[in-house]
């Protein structure tokens, strides 16, 4: 057991109970929160797979500036704690099956693929650290095209922000 | 000892990190006293002075202070954001410290050779942006969490100003990229090293004074300053987004805010005024430079000691003697030929920070406070252009010489 | 803990671990040592003396959601130019010219939110 391991468990967990917490938490600003851990859990298991350029721009977007837009908008509609309905019958009997299924075939599919505890330890010690200049390189000169055309998908997004913004007021 | 020996990285960073801890918040502590006798200057009156020669343990009555003070949480609250949210302002603005390197020098721990710095990364600088994003849920909590009015109009206020000015923060930053071509801070001062016609310092700031100029606006607004302290103004906001707060939990917004104050110093530091590098030229007849920390510290000392015996206070009169021996006694160990190499790097960092941090108070004690609509559009009309024109002209300038 | 990759990593959780750590014993250290005594006022919400009235959390202005969502946007273009910037050197004019039509879209955009009032406050 070293230390990359233990990190890897420790952010594994927070992931998983962050992303339960999210769907148990009542109050919708712990919901948010449950989620910004989510995300940083995941930040340092990029961190841990050798690309911290991702996992400090996971933590910037997606923590920093996503996530801090989805509590304004909670804090904004004014929403209260969630009233808890039954669950639907659909989701008893169909959603949830199918859903522990989906889970139980990955973990088979992955076991197999990976032999279990062996290539997790392998798989999680030596990360080769991502060169940021290579990755920048291929992002400019490769898919150049894609990028330009964030800056359009951008665009795109100030206008349908404004346009929703007038409507409410 | 067999965790020594298996993970000698660790030992030597926990010796580090309890050193780096000790230092920031004693620092933090005196730069409250600091930033109270200067702006008393200003104003023209003396400042702290009672508690201890010239007030200087004020800093630690205050914290004895806030320590004993009734700890209410108001029943209305959200009591896990309103725990989190001091929680999270102090913890981030003190991690983001361990990626700052505070010279190029490297030093022997435990037998271990180690840099001056905490944690060394090749993506330091947008790290620690991202360290630092996380920073806006301790204001955005502690306004909500309280479940009162001002609180929750000082926590929107504050953090709607801090995301505005986050842009221009981010893009002030891009045109020292562009010169430097890396995001490691090693590499950012190593590239400032260097004269122009031999007395100029090839610092950032020169060829990015309007890189500098916005960093330097958007990190005041940034911290939530003067003249940017919009969320505290305490004229329409009573205390802004720690109204509810008492106790340690309301000193530590203080804490994180002073925290705030000393990082985004440093990383003026490291990116536009040339880190730890000397202002003067290493050629021979400079070399004088080098008994400068010592120098500096021999100055004070003296000065301590017969400022003390002149003193009027008795406690001035038995402790600044001791101070003043004490300086002595460490400007006589930069003198050394194993330490004096050692510490050029630090002084400078340190004196340039300390530089910066004393703009922030005079700048407190000298402007009025922007109105609301004022600052935002002031960020977003005017800041935010402006640094993507520095950018623009910058890389235009930088391609332009590739030729 | 092998390699100098992590090695440079380790440190930084150590840090927010101790730092977190601290943070926690300052907050654990002044609800403990602190007295507390029970007052119906000390409870209620702070409103400068006068008696609190209806909910705090009331819907507020829309444009606090407006400035979110710009940010985000700008945000995401500033993010877009780290990376860029170390490699300008490489690009050459090509980089430059591919990054002016990018900020060449995007000002299209800040000028339409500028004439539309979105950066006005009122």
């Amino acid at each position: 057991m070293n230390i990359a391991m233990l990190v890897f468990i420790a952010c594994s967990v927070m992931a998983i109970v962050g992303a339960l917490a999210l769907i148990l938490a009542r109050e919708p600003v712990h919901s948010a929160l449950a989620l910004v851990l989510v995300m940083i859990s995941l930040a340092i298991l990029y961190l841990l797979l050798g690309a911290a350029f991702i996992a400090a721009i996971q933590i910037l977007v997606y923590a920093g500036a996503i996530m801090v837009l989805f509590v304004f908008v909670i804090m904004l509609l004014n929403a209260g704690e969630e009233v808890r309905t039954n669950v639907s019958r659909l989701a008893k009997w169909v959603g949830l099956p199918l859903g522990i299924f989906f889970l139980l075939e990955m973990a088979y599919s992955l076991f197999r693929e990976y032999g279990g505890r062996a290539a997790l330890a392998g798989g999680t010690a030596a990360p080769v650290p991502a060169s940021t200049r290579d990755l920048s390189m291929k992002l400019f000169t490769e898919f150049v095209l894609p990028f330009e055309l964030t800056s359009i998908l951008i665009l795109i997004a100030v206008l349908g922000a404004l346009v929703l913004a007038k409507r409410e007021s | 000892m067999e965790f020594v020996t298996h993970h000698p990285v660790l030992v030597v960073s926990l010796i580090k990190i309890a050193i780096a801890l000790f230092v920031v918040m004693t620092a933090l502590a005196y730069l409250t006293w600091f930033e109270r006798k200067v702006v008393a200057r200003i104003q023209s009156r003396w400042g702290p002075y009672w508690v201890g020669p010239h007030g200087l343990l004020q800093p630690l009555a205050d914290g004895i202070k806030f320590l004993f003070k009734e700890d209410i949480v108001p029943p209305a609250a959200d009591k896990i954001s309103y725990v989190l949210a001091p929680f999270l302002a102090l913890a981030l603005a003190l991690t983001t410290l361990a990626l700052i390197p505070i010279g190029p020098a490297t030093i022997s721990i435990l037998g271990q050779p180690t840099q001056l710095v905490i944690s060394h990364s090749n993506v330091a600088l947008i790290l620690l942006f991202a360290i630092s994003s996380i920073g806006i849920y301790a204001v955005v909590l502690a306004g909500w969490s309280s479940n009162s009015k001002y609180p929750l109009m000082g926590g929107l206020r504050s953090s709607a100003q801090m995301i505005s000015y986050e842009v221009s923060l981010t893009l002030s930053v891009v045109g020292v990229l562009l010169i430097a071509g890396s995001f490691d801070f090693y590499d950012i001062v190593g590239g400032q090293s260097g004269h122009w016609v031999h007395v100029i310092p090839k610092w950032h700031i020169f060829p990015q004074i309007l890189g500098f100029i916005c960093y330097l606006t958007a990190a005041i607004a940034e911290t939530n300053r003067v003249p940017f302290d919009l969320p505290e103004a305490e004229t329409e906001l009573v205390a802004g987004f720690h109204t509810e707060y008492s106790s340690f939990k309301f000193a530590m917004f203080f804490m994180a805010e002073y925290a705030n104050m000393i990082t985004v110093s440093c990383l003026a530091t490291l990116l536009f005024l040339g880190g730890w590098l000397s202002p003067f030229p290493e050629t021979g007849a400079w070399r004088w430079q080098l008994y400068l920390p010592a120098a500096g510290l021999i100055i004070a000392g003296i000065g301590l000691i017969v400022g003390g015996l002149r003193g009027v206070q008795l406690s001035a009169k038995l402790v600044f003697p001791v101070l003043g021996i004490v300086c002595l006694g460490v400007g006589y160990l930069c003198t050394l030929p194993g330490v004096m190499p050692v510490i050029q790097g630090p002084f400078w960092f340190t004196a340039k920070v300390f530089f910066l941090l004393f703009f922030y108070v005079w700048a407190r004690g000298t402007l009025p406070r922007f109105r609301y609509d004022q600052l935002m559009s002031f960020g977003w009309k005017f800041l935010l252009p402006l640094s993507l024109i520095n950018l623009v002209v910058t890389s235009l300038v930088v391609v332009l010489r590739l030729r | 803990m092998n390699g100098s990759y992590l090695d440079s990593y380790a440190p930084l959780l150590l840090m927010f671990l101790l730092a977190a750590g601290l943070a926690a014993v300052l907050i654990i250290a002044s609800s403990v040592v602190g007295r507390h005594l029970k007052v119906r006022a000390k409870d209620q919400p702070y409103e400068c003396g006068i008696r609190p009235t209806g909910d705090a959390r009331e819907p507020y202005s829309v444009h606090f959601y407006m400035v979110a969502m710009i940010f985000i946007l700008f945000d995401i273009e500033a993010i877009f130019l780290y990376p860029w910037a170390i490699v300008f050197k490489q690009l050459n004019m090509f980089g430059f010219v591919e990054m002016l039509l990018y900020i060449a879209i995007l000002v299209v955009g800040y000028i339409y939110l500028w004439k539309k009032g979105a950066l006005e406050w009122k």
